[in-house]
């Protein structure tokens, strides 16, 4: 029988047991390949890596394999790199998200509106997403350098830089090159979750609003804004942890440097682990960073819930 | 009627639109003109905005005195492949997520949630060391097998909302038409969610174009590289020769933005579509 | 064709009840209406009749074979979805012959089998467009050509009128009442609209929160309803109601007012009871009449052929209909006498009728 709704025990079910079996998992069937795999690629080597944070696996050390307790822990926390590379997370995410958002929801409110070539405007401002991400962060990674590059010299014909010199290279600020490629890279996804979520919005509301003498400011206020807050808040959430995670542009552009000071924590896991082939203290940055964005996800679960109780 | 009000802030709207394509823009101008920059004038004409002479010999090199070509097949087979499988993969599993209620129903969007959340940097390691008994280091299928795994949940996700646009009495009247829900899915939705098909695959092919750490993990040497590994290793090798990695870039970039240009009208169709069902 | 037996049938979604016993037979050739309120369970029966919903507990028959587990497209029946559900992907032609094609039917047959369901319902030009192509109308015809196509041992309609406007309704009303007598299929149709239950049933089965109220042809509801429900919900405009008391052998009513008993009943004094009277069947006096009861005329609403005349009558606000246009005028009392033939009374506690 098709299981469209849940049902009570029955008391005279005449199914054969083929048939019971059958009902049963067929939502399992549809979903199987799709659970295997996941199952298998990505949550045993998770399982595996956290056990490697407990050990000592150096890939090139044939010996190494044994049981090292916390060791890596003790270690991590004397590790000053480490400190400084959570420090510079905090910086990254909380900047690129901010700016991300903020621009993202400006260009959405701005295709809202209908106008004579809409349609190529979308295409080409979502086009950044489609470039790859490594990509983009060469590409600014080149736009940053005075060699080849036009934005130092325009920063200095502008007076904010003494002479043209390649941000990247200075400790300072070395970490707006990634969160600029990252905020032109990342734009497109708010813009779009946005929009799709503005135009779910009636019509009606807007109208009826305006006969009753609602500004746009009070309309975009009082309407457009609750409807958004769930996406927001989803898009905010999501991307937030993806972005504390996202170390790409930080390893293609600066590597973690000058001098560790764009070092994140997922960038310093890959260097650990690709260049340093330290597997088993890679995993246990790992380890305390899958916490900490498990703290956080909680910490704003719990914070939905007492928001959703008091209304 | 437009009266001045209006008409300036018309005006600023276009502006502000017009802003946000140059900037979306400008990089990929910037990387297109470097690349038709011939050597000697690089350095000297770094600034300007187009070359005064400008030439293809960086992409005659590109293709016909590198391995490029390699890579560009490399890519597109992972990437092609990928986008196929998870569409696959993901359409079932989707549909599942979409119709059915069932017991465990909330541990599986669980599950597919919390692989959202947690680094996948931290695979790195215990990946290549299960991989590598298995031969799958250094190979494509290796690399599919990962990435089909990694899009899975976002693009089940997707379907999912596509699958939620579709009322429920077309398969009600299927099934009592005598087909069975999967004849009915597989003769009656599946036809109808192509514009979900057609994002979910763009996505996915987006998503294993770009991808850069796991494939810098998995695979060494350049017989199986993809792109992204191909790229960066020019970076050490030939001590930044710009133009030609810049012509590098745009060639690689054609694929993926040809792509994404054509189904990003779905993506917010798709989207919209599971908002509106709620 | 084929009979269909329900038999104490129940259903729950988890703890929740929303059908609590349906017993129903249902001959070979009948169309039967289930007709109530939204809610009151004639959907969900009907999809456990077609096997889109588990029959928690009871049993339902097709031609005297239990199918509570057989699968709907194993039980040889059709419906009419209230969306059409339309293939959107294919043809009118196409749509109509999906089930034959399933069931790898000659290709010959196909082609003759649409043709015929597509003259019988003016489908014949539109055999190539796509649903979206087709006014509302026009698909509701593809959906029943979809259905009369396989030739079933019975058809399912789910409220297919709803999305007509109201003249396309009263058509489209006709021309299924025309098939069915053309095609003479064992019918089960869900409506909540009277109108159609009263026009195309052989018999109607009221229900209300999951309980059917009566069954019986549509002049039998009509004329004798069961209890207060089917009472106010068949007939329009509807039944007036007047509440009162048992006093002396007769009723008192909230004004005052006295009305005699309509059949000799044994009922005890003060006994609450609902004294009931279509609106067809109060009269309004000429000059010079005596008797009746003094109304005022609050409303006067013309429809054409009759008119409503909203008065104030026994304590309480009651709706008269009359073909007099000039009978009423507000402001102006009226004369009004209950047609004693015509009164039913219901009791006050159950609304079970009492006469």
């Amino acid at each position: 029988m098709p299981s469209t709704a849940r049902d009570a025990p029955r008391f005279d079910d005449r199914r054969t047991a083929f048939q019971k079996l059958g009902c049963l998992l067929e939502p399992w069937l549809y979903s199987a390949p799709a659970l295997i795999l996941i199952v298998t690629v990505m949550l045993a080597p998770l399982v595996l890596g956290i056990s490697y944070a407990f050990r000592d696996i150096k890939l090139l050390d044939p010996f190494s394999g044994g049981f090292v307790g916390l060791k890596h822990f003790y270690a991590l926390a004397a590790d000053r790199a480490f400190r400084g590379a959570l420090v510079n997370t905090l910086w990254w995410t909380f900047t690129s998200v901010l700016l991300q958002f903020l621009l993202g929801l400006v260009l959405a409110l701005l295709l809202n509106q209908p106008f004579r070539g809409r349609a190529i405007a979308q295409a080409l401002c979502f086009l950044p997403w489609a470039v790859p991400s490594f990509l983009s962060g060469l590409d600014w990674a080149w736009m940053f350098n005075p060699v080849v590059g036009p934005i130092p010299h325009w920063l200095y014909a502008l007076g904010w830089m003494s002479e043209p010199a390649n941000i990247l290279a200075n400790p300072e600020h070395a970490m707006w090159g990634p969160i600029v490629a990252n905020v032109w890279w990342g734009i497109p996804f708010f813009a779009i979750t946005m929009l799709a979520a503005l135009q779910a919005i009636p019509k009606d509301l807007y109208e009826a609003a305006a006969l009753d003498g609602a500004g746009p400011l009070e309309r975009f206020r009082s309407i457009t804004l609750p409807f958004l807050a769930p996406t927001i808040a989803i898009s905010v959430l999501l991307r937030t942890v993806w972005i504390a995670n996202f170390a790409d542009l930080i390893v293609v552009m600066t590597n973690g440097g000058p001098a560790d000071r764009t070092q994140i924590v997922a960038s310093y896991i890959f260097t650990q682990a690709f260049r340093r082939l330290d597997f088993g203290y890679a995993s246990a940055i790992a380890l305390v960073l899958l916490v900490l964005l498990l703290v956080y996800s909680m910490l704003i679960v719990a914070l939905r819930q007492t928001l959703l109780a008091r209304h | 009627m437009m009266t001045p009000k209006h008409l300036i802030l018309m005006i600023l709207h276009r502006l502000a639109v017009l802003a946000y394509v140059v900037f979306a823009l400008f990089p990929l101008f910037w990387l297109l003109k470097v690349s038709v920059t011939p050597n000697n004038l690089l350095y000297s004409e770094g600034v300007k905005l187009w070359p005064s002479r400008p030439s293809l010999e960086h992409y005659v090199f590109v293709l016909e005195h590198s391995d490029f070509p390699t890579f560009f097949l490399n890519s597109t087979i992972v990437s092609g492949t990928t986008a196929v499988i998870v569409s696959i993969v993901a359409s079932t599993a989707g549909y599942a997520m979409s119709r059915f209620q069932f017991r465990g129903k909330y541990w599986v969007v669980g599950l597919m949630l919390l692989t959202q959340m947690f680094p996948l940097v931290m695979l790195i390691a215990p990946m290549f060391k299960m991989l590598s008994p298995l031969g799958l280091t250094n190979s494509l299928s290796g690399l599919v097998v990962v990435y089909v795994a990694f899009n899975v949940p976002f693009a089940t996700f997707l379907m999912q909302s596509f699958f939620d646009g579709i009322p429920k009495d077309l398969e009600e009247a299927a099934m009592i038409d005598g087909a069975t829900r999967w004849l009915a899915f597989r003769q009656i939705i599946l036809p109808l969610t192509l514009p979900g098909i057609a994002a979910t695959l763009g996505f996915v092919f987006t998503a294993a174009w770009s991808e850069l750490l796991f494939a810098l993990m998995l695979i060494s040497g350049n017989k199986a590289a993809t792109f992204p590994v191909g790229l960066l290793s020019f970076v050490s090798k030939f001590s930044v020769d710009f133009g030609q990695m810049m012509a590098a870039g745009v060639l690689a970039l054609i694929p993926a933005c040809l792509f994404f240009l054509l189904i990003q009208r779905y993506l917010v169709q798709g989207l919209t579509a599971g908002a509106v069902k709620g | 064709m084929a009979s269909i037996e329900i038999q104490s049938v129940t259903k729950s979604y988890g703890p929740v009840p929303v059908l609590h016993g349906v017993d129903l037979s249902i001959g070979d050739g009948e169309f039967v209406v289930l007709v109530g309120p939204s809610g009151c369970g004639k959907s969900t029966l009907l999809r456990m009749i077609a096997g889109l919903e588990d029959v928690t507990s009871g049993e339902i028959r097709i031609n005297g074979r239990r199918v509570n587990e057989v699968e709907p497209k194993d039980r040889d029946i059709a419906m009419v979805f209230q969306s059409y559900a339309l293939y959107p992907h294919m043809s009118v032609a196409d749509n109509m012959s999906y089930s034959l094609r399933l069931r790898k039917t000659a290709k010959q047959r196909i082609t003759a089998a649409v043709a015929a369901a597509a003259g019988k319902l003016g489908l014949d030009p539109l055999l190539e467009r796509r649903p979206r192509a087709l006014s509302g109308g026009q698909r509701q015809r593809v959906a029943m050509g979809r259905a009369i196509v396989r030739q079933p041992k019975a058809f399912l309609f789910d409220e297919p009128l709803s999305n007509l406007d109201a003249r396309l309704r009263e058509q489209m009303r006709a021309e299924i009442k025309r098939l069915h007598h053309e095609i003479a299929a064992t019918s089960i149709y869900v409506t909540h609209d009277q109108i159609e239950a009263m026009t195309l049933a052989d018999r109607i089965v009221a229900m209300h929160g999951g309980i059917v109220q009566q069954v019986g042809s549509p002049l039998d509801l009509y004329d004798r309803p069961a209890n207060l429900f089917v009472a106010g919900f068949i007939g329009s405009p509807a039944m007036n109601f007047v509440k009162g008391q048992v006093r002396e052998a007769a009723i008192e009513t909230g004004d005052g007012s006295r009305v005699a008993l309509p059949a000799a009943l044994e009922l005890a004094e003060r006994h609450a009871v609902i004294i009931g009277i279509r609106p067809e069947h109060v009269r309004i006096l000429r000059e010079g009449e005596r008797d009746g009861h003094v109304a005022g005329v609050d409303l006067v609403e013309p429809t054409g052929f009759g008119t409503i005349v909203h008065v104030r009558l026994l304590g309480e606000d009651l709706k008269v209909y009359t073909l007099d246009r000039s009978a009423a005028e507000v402001g102006r009392p009226l004369r009004l006498a209950l047609d004693a033939e015509r009164l039913h009374l219901f009791d006050g506690e159950n609304g079970i009728r009492l006469n």
